[in-house]
């Protein structure tokens, strides 16, 4: 086993909480070979990110590895001297992090930031390693290569700054990369670009990579094995397809199934049947930037609106004209037939009750100093006028009706819940007014698949159970999928198309929802190949990036 | 480029917006003396010739928007006006050109030794202050960081005075190393003068070096935690190129902000270590000028005063600006 | 320049030190990762404190550094103190507050304890204290210590003052006027700047926009200077009335550290007022004081808490500062500011005698004291709260 380039052995990692080491990281073993990439997957607080540091013998502040080894290519990274130890990152092994616009540092050019690793490490001269960064920019189809790195960081976008890490890391050519969950922070249409430069290059130099990632249809794209973790344990490793097909353990296979969660569409009302929400032709602006344009849909009761669209499109501002936070400046919100107030503070004590909203961060959306009881019991006084023991009782009830039994929950603070409970309690806020339309703005993008996936389900069977009406605001085309009736696509403050969602996953569309659509990764291992076939290599150098990247 | 120009055109002339107005509060302030000044000086017992006598010499029988007016086009103009100290005298004795002294006259060479002493003062703690938040952040949670946290603690909380008297007791009476008193007199040699300047620029060193250490110390720990560092760290940079190269840059404007605060910030504590050091600068006349109620003169410093401290400011802004590569390279 | 060329000798010394620590730790713990990844710079910092720590041992035994002993002696009893302290707090109290001591540090403990004792001579100082705070003895500028054949009075264990007044009750009721005097401005000016501050940042509008401007003009003047300029005018106003001045001058502090409440109170309230649970409580309706006192507030008061100690002592320093220069807290109250200045001329008799240099230090190290102690647990306060583990 000549070609073996990493071993890492028992690898037991502690992480400081009050005054306490914990244990993050319970004894991992990993092997990569020369030129392999690897996946590592799991949910947030698996671990997967302190491994792929630990690969580089690195532990941020606060966390130590407190067993086991990390061998490089026979350096033993755990006890070697600091020294040896600098001198191999950056030189034999490069990061690639999650945002690379706060990875580069805004102070200086992209480019002295490629050149200072070659430089530093004695690889390369300036004047070499500058050209080479050229070459590579080119390589990595950046859109002018020659220039580019001559820009700070600010002045690049964020897909374009992520290949430009790559390149980074690729400026020594070194044998392993860590590249930590590079594509998280990115629209889906320009993850393709960045996923595919990504796995060209590591491709073309025969580099070895781990690819860390909470997202299976990327992994599935990458790697050619894949090791799952869950809490700082493993829970298996095998080939990419064999652990496709074949995934042995009971939370693999919860993962994948979570990707299957589709609830059928509802049949389509009856054309005279008055809606519940009507957005009529509305415009509106933020100062004299006009950031919404004609927009139009009707919402009716007992069904889903999914808006979708990527960052920037303006789904969230058609939350705050419907809220009436951003009062249109023209154009008509009605509910049930009747015109709603534009500015909130004109509305009536009932139409407020009647709309609804779940927050994206349920973190900002619970007011840190309040119970879980007052959290939920102020729109039940409020608009109810109940108190004392009634009060309490409806509580209670409302905190079943989310699954969190009230005994249990009702006294605590925020802080006490996880991430997935905060969202029960947001979800319950909006219960307790008994509306009639709520707003959910991207609820489940900040959790994890597995927990995303109960929040989804108990807003269907709220939805069943209390015959409400949702828009649902999301990037997320699996979780149009899964929940809408309908769908609403937007760009750029318009809404480009709508419709049912069994035509809306039918061509022919319009060729944005189409870009959209087929953008998505899906678990297919050959899936970006053949997409990249059926565009056509040359497409996406130029279109796409055009496109997303002004 | 154009947009950054404006911003600090805009600063610029914020500044000297903010300066107006606050003459005015001076100005009003002043006027809100109860009585009238030529009565103060002559006691109850004067006649109400001499009193109007006086009030025609200082100008007092204008209305207060015309005094407000002739003041500030004399102060322009580098004229502050006469001490009442002196205008008193003059106009008692019946002189008709007063031979009193000058505001400017006074003021000039005691502004002189003030900015001699906060130059000097600046001159050794500025860059003790910045170099000792660097090696506090690069060793942060050591004996080291916290002794020099807890130092920085005790002198920040003390009194001028207080540290004014230690140092005094310590290099000056028990070990005659320095004088105690700053006696500073025109013409004076200048190693002279800086040995004699040194204590109080020691004591307010001590004062302000502790806030601009632990500023230059959180800002740039607080910048340790972000992504581009650890980025750094694993390219495999030294920890010194790392905070030097990689941090330092960044935290250049809550750097350069304390330092400007701190410098303004001497201003107000000139005024007590030139008491204790009987230092002949404006604040000592500023303090004294306060007692007697000497108008012109109280005006006079605090508008100087006021000056200097939105001068600090304008240029802490101006460059932390200037040190933002966002504003200076925009999209 | 002699003391110039002996710096420069200690430091190379410190520095060839340093590296020979090094070195020597290499080679006999057989190259460990400890010394072998050690920087120069922490050798050179362990050599340095130890020559510090040999230095100060041998200055312990110079007949001369009397001063140095009594620093080193109070330094060590303040540790003791706040460690048999802190050791009580762990053990007495509701569990709330025995977990606190448990996570406190040193400093605080006797940040803490230092606030306390102060707090009880402010409020019994009329019990504790031997004499009137104005009434006047015939032994005049008698030493402290007690001592007859030193030059003290038993009697006067701190010694008397030159017109003949008790110190040790000055020192106490000084306690009583410039600490409470300067807790009641200071409380003034957070009513005064934390309403305009919170009513800003949660209106916002033209109303943030006039009192943001006002802030900003008020902040352009520094603020002992403004407090000067103002003070002059009001002992004008207040003629003969010392105690009037008094009030005056609690009013001009007060109305000057406002601004910087009203911009905290300000800035603590904008980041709140964009959490998503605001505009939870808009959007259901809720009225203007309910978002203040119920939902922004609550969330306030850990920084505004921290913020009060920070004012508390800026306040106190200025007070003291004005007293110091004669136009601050009037006679007959007896003020620590004040009595630095009548006191201060006895600093140069050290050399020949020590205990009445102490006097002027006495009271300015009562200031020094507690405004040190607050800014202790200040410090642990902001520390916990903002979480950092640096």
């Amino acid at each position: 086993m000549s070609d073996v380039l990493l071993t890492i052995r028992d690898l037991k990692i502690e992480g400081r909480s009050d005054e306490e080491w914990m244990p993050i990281i319970n004894g991992i073993d990993l092997t990569l070979h020369k030129g392999e990439v690897l996946g590592l997957i799991g949910e947030s607080g698996a671990g997967k990110s302190t491994v792929g540091l630990a690969a580089m013998g690195y532990t941020r502040d606060g966390v130590r590895i407190s067993g086991g080894s990390v061998e490089f290519d026979g350096v033993d990274l755990v006890n070697a001297p600091l020294m040896k130890k600098r001198a191999l990152l950056g030189k034999r092994i490069a990061y690639v992090a999650q945002s690379a616009a706060a990875s580069f540092n805004p102070a200086h050019k992209i480019i002295d930031q490629h050149t200072e690793g070659p430089v530093r490490h004695g690889v390369m001269s300036e004047g070499e390693s500058a050209r080479d960064a050229m070459d590579l920019y080119e390589r990595l189809r950046l859109p002018n290569p020659e220039e580019i790195g001559f820009r700070y960081p600010h002045q690049v976008s964020g897909g374009q700054l992520q290949r430009a890490m790559t390149a980074m890391a690729m400026s020594c050519r070194p044998d392993l990369i860590i590249f930590d969950e590079p594509t998280t922070a990115l629209d889906v249409t320009t993850q393709i670009e960045v996923l595919a430069a990504i796995r060209d290059i590591v491709d073309q130099f025969g580099t070895a990579a781990i690819y860390i990632t909470h997202d299976l249809a990327v992994v599935a794209q990458m790697a050619d094995r894949i090791k799952v973790l869950l809490k700082g344990d493993e829970v298996e490793e095998a080939p990419t397809r064999e652990m496709l097909d074949h995934p042995q353990e009971e939370y693999t296979r919860s993962l994948w199934a979570v990707r299957s969660f589709k609830r059928p569409a509802k049949p389509v009302p009856a054309g005279d049947a008055t809606p519940v929400l009507s957005v009529q032709n509305v415009d509106a602006s933020y100062g004299v930037t006009q950031v919404l344009f004609d927009v139009s849909f009707d919402i009716h009761q007992g069904r889903t609106v999914a808006v979708v669209g990527e960052s920037g499109s303006g789904k969230s501002t058609t939350a705050r004209c419907i809220t009436g936070l951003l009062p249109p400046t023209s154009g008509v919100i009605q509910l049930d037939g009747e015109d709603l107030p534009l500015d909130y503070r004109k509305r009536s004590k009932d139409q407020l009750r009647q709309v609804q909203m779940i927050y994206q961060m349920a973190d900002t959306a619970l007011n840190p100093q309040k119970t879980i009881g007052e959290i939920i019991g102020r729109p039940v006084e409020f608009y109810m006028g109940l108190r004392g023991k009634a009060r309490r009782d409806r509580v209670a009830e409302l905190l079943n009706e989310i699954e969190m039994p009230p005994e249990q929950y009702i006294d605590r603070l925020p802080s006490e819940l996880s991430g997935g409970q905060k969202q029960r309690v947001g979800i319950a806020r909006a219960l307790a007014a008994e509306p009639k339309f709520i707003i959910c703005d991207e609820v489940t993008s900040a959790l994890d698949q597995l927990v995303a996936e109960g929040i989804l389900k108990l807003l269907a069977r709220l939805q069943d159970d209390l015959k409400l009406s949702y828009m649902f605001i999301t990037h997320d085309l699996a979780t149009v999928r899964a929940i809408a009736d309908e769908v609403v696509v937007m760009k750029d403050g318009e809404v480009v198309e709508q419709g049912p969602k069994a035509d809306m996953f039918k061509p022919p569309h319009h060729p944005y929802t189409d870009l959209l659509l087929s953008s998505v990764p899906e678990m297919d291992p050959d899936w970006l190949t053949n997409l990249l076939e059926a565009r056509g290599r040359e497409n996406i150098g130029d279109a796409a990036v055009g496109r997303m990247d002004d | 480029m154009s947009s950054l120009l404006r911003i600090i055109a805009q600063r610029l002339l914020l500044g000297v917006l903010t300066l107006f107005i606050v003459s005015i509060i001076i100005f009003t302030a002043v006027n809100m003396l109860p009585g009238d000044f030529a009565q103060a000086i002559l006691g109850q017992s004067a006649t109400d010739e001499a009193v109007a006598a006086i009030r025609r010499d200082l100008g007092l029988d204008q209305p207060p928007i015309t005094r407000y007016w002739v003041w500030l086009t004399d102060t322009l103009s580098g004229d502050l006006g006469t001490s009442f100290a002196q205008a008193n005298f003059a106009s008692f004795t019946g002189s008709e050109t007063g031979g009193g002294t000058t505001v400017m006259a006074q003021i000039a060479p005691r502004f002189e030794n003030t900015l001699f002493l906060a130059g000097v003062t600046a001159l050794i703690a500025v860059p003790f202050a910045v170099g000792l938040g660097i090696l506090a952040a690069l060793f942060r949670n050591s004996a080291f960081d916290k002794g020099s946290n807890m130092f920085a603690l005790t002198s920040i909380s003390s009194p001028e005075f207080f540290v004014a008297y230690i140092l005094i007791l310590f290099l000056a009476v028990l070990n005659p190393i320095l004088p105690s008193l700053s006696n500073i007199y025109e013409g004076m040699g200048f190693g002279e003068r800086l040995q004699k300047t040194l204590l109080p620029a020691l004591t307010l060193t001590l004062v302000v070096t502790a806030h601009m250490m632990r500023m230059t110390r959180a800002a740039i720990i607080s910048l340790l935690a972000s992504p581009y560092i650890e980025m750094a760290r694993l390219k495999g940079m030294k920890p010194m190129r790392v905070i030097v190269h990689h941090a330092l840059p960044n935290a250049l404007a809550p750097i350069i902000n304390v330092v400007a605060l701190n410098l303004a910030y001497l201003i107000t504590g000139v005024v007590v270590v030139e008491v204790v050091f009987v230092y002949p600068g404006i604040g000592q006349l500023f303090v004294d000028s306060v007692k007697i109620r000497d108008i012109p003169v109280v005006q006079a410093c605090c508008l100087i005063f006021a000056a200097a401290y939105i001068l600090l400011n304008l240029m802490a802004d101006i460059l932390s600006i200037l040190s933002n590569p966002r504003l200076r390279h925009p999209k | 320049m002699s003391v110039l060329v002996w710096i420069a000798a200690i430091l190379a010394a410190l520095l060839a030190g340093g590296w020979a620590f090094r070195f020597a730790g290499q080679t006999a713990t057989g190259n460990k990762p400890y010394f072998r990844d050690m920087p120069f710079a922490v050798a050179f910092g362990y050599v340095a404190a130890a020559a510090a720590i040999l230095g100060g041992l041998w200055l312990w035994f110079q007949p001369g550094a009397v001063f140095f002993r009594w620093a080193v002696q109070g330094f060590v009893i303040s540790a003791i103190a706040a460690f048999i302290f802190r050791l009580a707090g762990r053990h007495v109290g509701t569990e709330g507050t025995r977990k606190m001591f448990r996570q406190m540090p040193l400093t605080a403990a006797f940040g803490i304890l230092v606030i306390l004792i102060y707090a009880v001579l402010a409020i019994f100082a009329g019990v504790i204290a031997p004499y009137e705070q104005a009434q006047v003895f015939t032994g005049v500028n008698i030493l402290p210590g007690g001592d007859p054949a030193t030059g003290g009075d038993p009697a006067h264990p701190l010694g008397t003052d030159q017109i003949g007044r008790d110190l040790l009750t000055r020192l106490i009721y000084g306690a009583q006027n410039t600490v409470g005097i300067a807790f009641v401005t200071t409380c003034l000016a957070f009513l005064l700047g934390g309403t305009f501050g919170f009513l800003a940042a949660v209106i916002g509008g033209w109303l943030d926009n006039v009192l943001s401007r006002m802030v900003d003009v008020l902040m352009a003047i520094p603020s002992l200077i403004f407090a000067l300029l103002l003070m002059t005018i009001a002992s004008a106003w207040a003629g003969s009335q010392q105690w009037l001045l008094t009030i005056y001058m609690i009013l001009i502090i007060a109305v000057i550290d406002s601004t910087r409440v009203f911009r905290l109170a300000r800035a603590v309230g904008q980041n709140i007022v964009v959490m998503d649970y605001i505009e939870a409580a808009k959007l259901r309706g809720e009225g203007m004081s309910y978002l203040i006192f119920k939902e922004v507030l609550p969330n306030a008061t850990a920084p505004l808490l921290a913020e009060f100690g920070l004012r508390f002592c800026f306040v106190f320093l200025t007070i003291a500062a004005l007293s110091f220069l004669g136009v601050g807290i009037q006679p007959p109250l007896a003020d620590w500011g004040t009595m630095v200045r009548d006191l201060a001329q006895f600093i140069n008799f050290a050399q020949f005698s020590p205990l009445a240099a102490a006097l002027p230090l006495m009271a300015a190290g009562a200031i020094a004291l507690l405004t040190v102690a607050v800014n202790f647990v200040v410090d642990w306060m902001l520390h916990r709260s903002s979480g950092l583990k640096d």
